[in-house]
């Protein structure tokens, strides 16, 4: 009896709430839908294609989190890398335009994390400043003007490719979320980022580099959303300097949901991933239910801060 | 009978801020399987001594001794790899982690060939290194949120004691704790003297440092006042010592 009370008191309604929330959502909309296509593997397929972005882009703000820091620049870099690598591969071979995409996301993450680590500035602040300077960046690259990408290679790998049977999407997705698992639970790497973000004083005093640590998760998140721009240019066959605007919270939401703590020491990759799988089918159903942009918008407002809300609610007995 | 090498031992330590003297002319040895205390008045100096000997400051004259051979730290990670381990008062633990990769934090054990983190291994060793030092928690794996003031105390000491192969600091290791709590720290600390290590403890309880030391070392505004057996004191003198009231 006093065990199966302590089993109820250590089971974590934030851990648990990204399983619940997922299938919930998945059979509202299955059981309401069934008529109107959700269920069919095309759909669902769909559904996992159009979040590839920003699922690859929440494994890298797990790493941010769980180091206690942000990153609002994100949705900028898909539009600067997508643009570098289509106006790149307008004039050199497909590798060039591929390194100026990941290259413009690496680099404008090492940016934020120089300013954050050794400048010592708030992260919040730094990449609130970064996203804007970006996107007028992305906007002044090209006068506003989206650029077509017609290399069929990078859209094979980028976009509508498979690789045997597995579409070129998932397949990257797979990737990011596998080897971000991997990294994040199981290497000394993942356990210094979430020591820093617990207690950056004992991270300090333990020998391991705060600065660095902080300095490499901006880096990887600046990286993640460069390839996400690349995936996004692939699959669009454009460049556009609107690619990742909307991002912004669909991320977040996707990670707070999925069981990350915002203020550090604690997060989950998997739980990111069907985070972001739920904001995708969230985006997909209320489309097939056929409400209005609006409705959509204020619906999915609404589950995501009941989501954040049952994720975020201090649960200190 | 000889007397054998200390294991610490400072020479005429001065230490200034910018022209403010902090500590002036300090000596002490350390001997393993020992117990002395620091004590002071806060602003004594107390804590700028344990950061030179941790690594954190480095004097602005005299000698750092480790068995014998002098030493200049330049940071607490070198001080570290010599077998000299601090326990703050403010533990330096991260809470949402388990009680295993505290106990090996900044410092954890990887297996081959691809370099992953070696949990079971780290888990083990844990449990074992709390058992011995007989402090009671409910699992290595436990997360240290969990655990009560006195139990996260003992992680932090049994911490050090892993690592340490020469010398613990204790920094007020008691300061946040209740009665009880206190005591069985006190216990664990007492049960260091058996695995040969020096200890120097800062603590304001002068029921706790005449429990628990060997000798008493007195530092009155980055003077040192004295050194005493504590046999041979009592808290009369003690007192009148770091006051500087003579009754």
């Amino acid at each position: 009896m006093t065990m199966a009370i302590q089993k109820l008191k250590s089971f974590d309604l934030q851990q648990s709430v990204i399983y619940i929330g997922f299938v919930a959502i998945f059979l509202f909309f299955a059981l309401t839908l069934h008529g109107d296509g959700f269920l069919t593997s095309r759909n669902l397929t769909n559904i996992v294609l159009q979040t590839a972005p920003a699922t690859i882009m929440a494994v890298g703000l797990v790493f941010a989190l769980s180091a206690g820091e942000i990153d609002l620049s994100f949705g900028s870099v898909v539009a600067v890398s997508s643009l570098s690598a289509a106006v790149a591969m307008q004039h050199f071979p497909m590798a060039v335009g591929i390194l100026a995409g990941l290259g413009a996301g690496a680099g404008i993450g090492a940016f934020n994390g120089v300013m954050v680590a050794y400048v010592r500035l708030p992260s919040f602040l730094v990449t609130l400043a970064t996203m804007g300077l970006f996107a007028g960046i992305a906007r002044s690259m090209t006068d506003l003007r989206s650029i077509p990408v017609l290399n069929e290679t990078f859209t094979g790998i980028f976009g509508s490719g498979k690789l045997f049977t597995v579409p070129s999407l998932v397949f990257w997705t797979a990737v990011v979320v596998g080897l971000g698992h991997l990294v994040y639970r199981n290497t000394r790497f993942g356990a210094h980022v979430l020591a820093v973000g617990d207690n950056a004083r004992a991270a300090q005093v333990s020998g391991i580099s705060v600065a660095r640590v902080r300095l490499y998760v901006l880096t990887l998140c600046g990286s993640c959303a460069g390839l996400a721009g690349l995936l996004y240019a692939g699959r669009l066959q454009a460049a556009k300097y609107t690619l990742g605007e909307s991002d912004l919270m669909t991320v977040i939401a996707a990670v707070i949901v999925g069981g990350t703590a915002l203020n550090g020491g604690k997060g989950s990759i998997i739980g990111a991933l069907l985070g972001s799988l739920m904001m995708g089918m969230l985006n997909n159903g209320l489309i097939l239910m056929g409400l209005a942009v609006s409705d959509q918008m204020i619906v999915r407002g609404l589950i995501i801060l009941l989501a954040v809300a049952i994720s975020l609610r201090d649960t200190s007995r | 009978m000889t007397q054998p090498t200390p294991v610490l031992s400072l020479t005429n330590i001065h230490k200034a801020f910018d022209g403010v003297i902090a500590i002036q002319d300090f000596s002490l040895d350390l001997f393993p399987g020992e117990i002395v205390a620091l004590v002071g008045d806060n602003g004594a100096g107390k804590s700028t001594l344990i950061k030179m000997i941790s690594g954190v400051y480095s004097p602005t004259s005299g000698t750092v001794a480790l068995d014998g051979e002098k030493v200049s730290f330049a940071d607490a990670s070198s001080a570290r790899n010599r077998g000299i381990e601090v326990v703050y008062q403010d533990l330096a633990l991260a809470d949402q982690q388990p009680v295993f990769m505290n106990m090996f934090l900044g410092r954890e054990l990887t297996k081959p060939p691809f370099g992953l983190l070696d949990k079971e291994r780290m888990r083990r060793e844990s449990q074992a290194l709390v058992d011995e030092l007989d402090v009671r928690i409910p699992s290595a794996s436990s997360t240290i949120r969990d655990l009560s003031g006195g139990q996260r105390q003992g992680i932090a000491i049994a911490r050090a004691t892993h690592w340490a192969s020469k010398l613990i600091l204790l920094d007020e290791p008691t300061a946040a704790l209740g009665v009880a709590e206190t005591a069985r720290v006190e216990q664990l600390v007492a049960s260091l003297r058996e695995r040969n290590l020096a200890i120097l403890i800062i603590s304001h309880s002068l029921d706790q440092v005449f429990t628990l030391s060997d000798r008493i070392c007195v530092l009155r505004r980055g003077e040192q006042i004295g050194i005493r057996k504590t046999a041979e004191t009592d808290k009369n003198e003690i007192v009148s010592m770091i006051t500087g009231v003579h009754k």
